[in-house]
């Protein structure tokens, strides 16, 4: 089905992507997740990553920030190979990009501002302290926190401060490139609304790249400049979603069609 | 690479130069060196041809404390440096923390206070779980107690039967080397009979059941707390109690006799090896000799105590986790509290076991 459309996932020639992913492939045990899948990503643009659940939408997050070895294939993030790279050399391309994992993953033991301030003491060592505390308050501030929220322990937070306290951490360095794995999932409707705002103004901000794994149509109406669709094992489409209407493909029109899609896309 | 000037000027006073990145990497040497510039200051960003939030905070801050002048921004610096201005809300890092060394042992009273508490409450439910049991028997789940029996007793059997043949070489040992200093060899017998039969057997099994199984109860419960399993539980209408905790109370109350008598074995076949291979007392003699110096109560002793140690680990272990609530860390808190508690539990009950046998007279 997918080879029927006359598309190709990958950007033309003299384009430069901020992440490059070519011929990846993923299993685990005999099952295949990803069989020569490619994706480019253009600097400075939201890209929606959707597919079925158990499509590999994680895997390839985790592939491309090389947290999963893949068993074959070429990942180029920020025009850097990320895969045989050693742990200094990769240690420096880590530092241009800031990850938002599903639930937080804020560290439990440290307060919100604590967490912010990890990855600037590892990477900035010589920075002072107070320096340290007034540049997490404006990152706090920035992901939409209350100034109150700098001292509290991940428990004593809800889910949808959680997301903003990663969000704050994801930002610390100020990266070029933003991962972000379901940010709106399990939040309220304004709430998620509230955040998709947040992202958008971010990356205007910031000249932020996002990379943006999502369930939610609303976010992708909402702030995607792309959506790749993950299916067959492989990227079938990267497009405007107005664009995607258009392919032939059945689980594109399921999914864009169905009753939810045009609900978001009505809004 | 950037270099970073400060030249003075008639009509401005210093003036403030950074050229090339003005971003976190060089946060260090740029605040320091902004810090060191006499007032009144002037911030020229023309050379800067890139700036990160944190360069332009430094900016800020130089503008907000010390009315900073800046010019040559382009009018990227200057979104920027509004963005940052408009997040400047100092938050506090970390909670205040109220009083000092009093404060905290009053609130480690104060908590060991409710744990007491919560643990007597915690028993009385059992206690109330088991009556309930009792009134309708159908409800009591053989299977879960039944693969239990398995986990707690039968996968124990090799760690705790080579512990305890271990300590029975160690105590034979250690024993011989200071009784042949009165030429009472002989006597290695009765030590190792009499302190496995009545304290170590039971106690080792005890400190061992404690790690493996009081630390699995804690950890099994607190994670299914934390994945809202045992509030499913509850609104199904199954009593965590019965379902969760009267089964693994059962299988340590059974179990515990079984392995600390299975460990008394194993101690004395230890020291009987040591006996014939390091003493020359023949298996024979030691084992009629063994027969001989323990008298029946230690066995009694022993076997009454087990049981009593199980139900404290088994209860100590559940109720840890039962207290898991949140977040994970507590998973790991509540499992180490668990074992510390039960051990700590276990040798106190053991010693007042053992000073009410002495009154009973069973020496």
């Amino acid at each position: 089905m997918a080879s029927r459309l006359n598309w190709s996932p990958t950007l033309p020639e003299g384009e430069e992507p901020i992440i490059k992913v070519r011929s990846l492939t993923n299993g685990f045990g005999d099952q295949l997740v990803h069989d020569g899948l490619d994706l480019d990503v253009r600097r400075g643009e939201i890209i929606g990553v959707v597919g079925g659940s158990g499509t590999g939408k994680s895997v390839l997050m985790r592939s491309i920030i090389g947290l999963q070895t893949p068993q074959s294939g070429e990942v180029h993030v920020l025009g850097e190979s990320m895969i045989g790279r050693d742990e200094d050399e990769a240690k420096n391309i880590r530092r241009r990009w800031g990850i938002l994992f599903q639930n937080g993953a804020l560290f439990s033991t440290l307060t919100v501002a604590e967490n912010v301030e990890v990855p600037l003491r590892e990477y900035f060592p010589f920075i002072k302290p107070p320096l340290l505390d007034e540049i997490a308050s404006y990152k706090i501030a920035m992901s939409g926190l209350g100034p109150e929220a700098g001292e509290k322990y991940p428990s004593e937070l809800s889910g949808g401060m959680r997301k903003r306290a990663g969000l704050a951490r994801a930002l610390a360095l100020d990266p070029e490139l933003l991962f972000l794995d379901e940010p709106t999932a399990g939040l309220d409707p304004i709430g998620a609304q509230a955040f998709d705002q947040l992202i958008r103004n971010l990356r205007e901000r910031l000249n932020l790249t996002v990379f943006l794994i999502t369930h939610d149509l609303d976010s992708l109406y909402a702030i995607c400049d792309r959506v790749a669709v993950l299916a067959d094992r492989k990227v079938v489409a990267v497009d405007t979603i107005e664009h995607l209407l258009k392919l032939d493909h059945p689980w594109i029109q399921e999914y864009f069609n169905g009753p939810r899609g045009r609900a978001a896309a009505a809004s | 690479m950037a270099s970073l000037t400060a030249s003075p000027d008639a009509a401005n006073g210093e003036v403030f130069a950074p050229t090339g990145a003005l971003t976190i990497g060089r946060a260090g040497s740029v605040s320091r060196e902004l810090d060191a510039a006499p007032d009144p200051l002037t911030i020229d960003l023309s050379g800067v041809e890139r700036m990160d939030t944190v360069g332009a905070y430094l900016v800020h801050r130089a503008v907000r404390d010390r009315r900073a002048r800046v010019v040559g921004e382009s009018s990227e610096h200057h979104d920027l440096l509004q963005q940052v201005a408009d997040a400047d809300h100092p938050a506090r890092t970390v909670p205040e923390k109220e009083g000092g060394a009093v404060a905290e042992l009053g609130a480690w009273t104060i908590e060991s206070g409710r744990t007491l508490k919560g643990l007597v409450a915690f028993f009385g439910a059992t206690l109330i779980g088991f009556a309930s049991l009792i009134r309708r028997p159908r409800r009591f789940r053989v299977n879960a107690v039944i693969q239990r029996f398995d986990v707690v007793g039968v996968r124990a059997l090799g760690i705790i039967g080579l512990m305890s043949f271990l300590i029975g070489i160690v105590i034979g040992q250690q024993g011989a080397v200071q009784l042949q200093q009165f030429g009472a060899e002989v006597y290695t017998i009765n030590l190792i009979g009499r302190i496995t039969v009545r304290e170590l057997g039971p106690l080792m099994t005890a400190i061992m059941v404690a790690g493996r199984s009081g630390s699995a109860f804690a950890a099994q419960i607190g994670t299914m707390k934390i994945t809202e399993e045992v509030d499913a539980m509850r609104t199904i209408g199954v009593s965590p109690i019965e379902a969760l905790v009267i089964p693994r109370l059962i299988a340590s109350v059974v179990m515990m006799p079984l392995l600390a008598f299975w460990a008394m074995l194993a101690s004395l076949v230890g020291g009987g090896l040591f006996c014939w291979l390091g003493l020359d007392i023949p298996p024979l003699t030691y084992i009629q000799r063994t027969a001989e110096v323990v008298p029946a109560t230690d066995l009694w002793i022993g076997l009454i105590k087990a049981p009593v140690f199980g139900f404290i680990i088994a209860l100590a272990g559940c109720f840890q986790g039962m207290l898991v609530s949140n977040d994970a860390e507590q998973v790991g808190l509540k499992t180490t509290a668990a074992v510390v508690q039960s051990i700590f539990l276990v040798i106190v009950l053991d010693a007042i076991f053992a000073i009410f046998f002495s009154s009973i007279g069973w020496l």
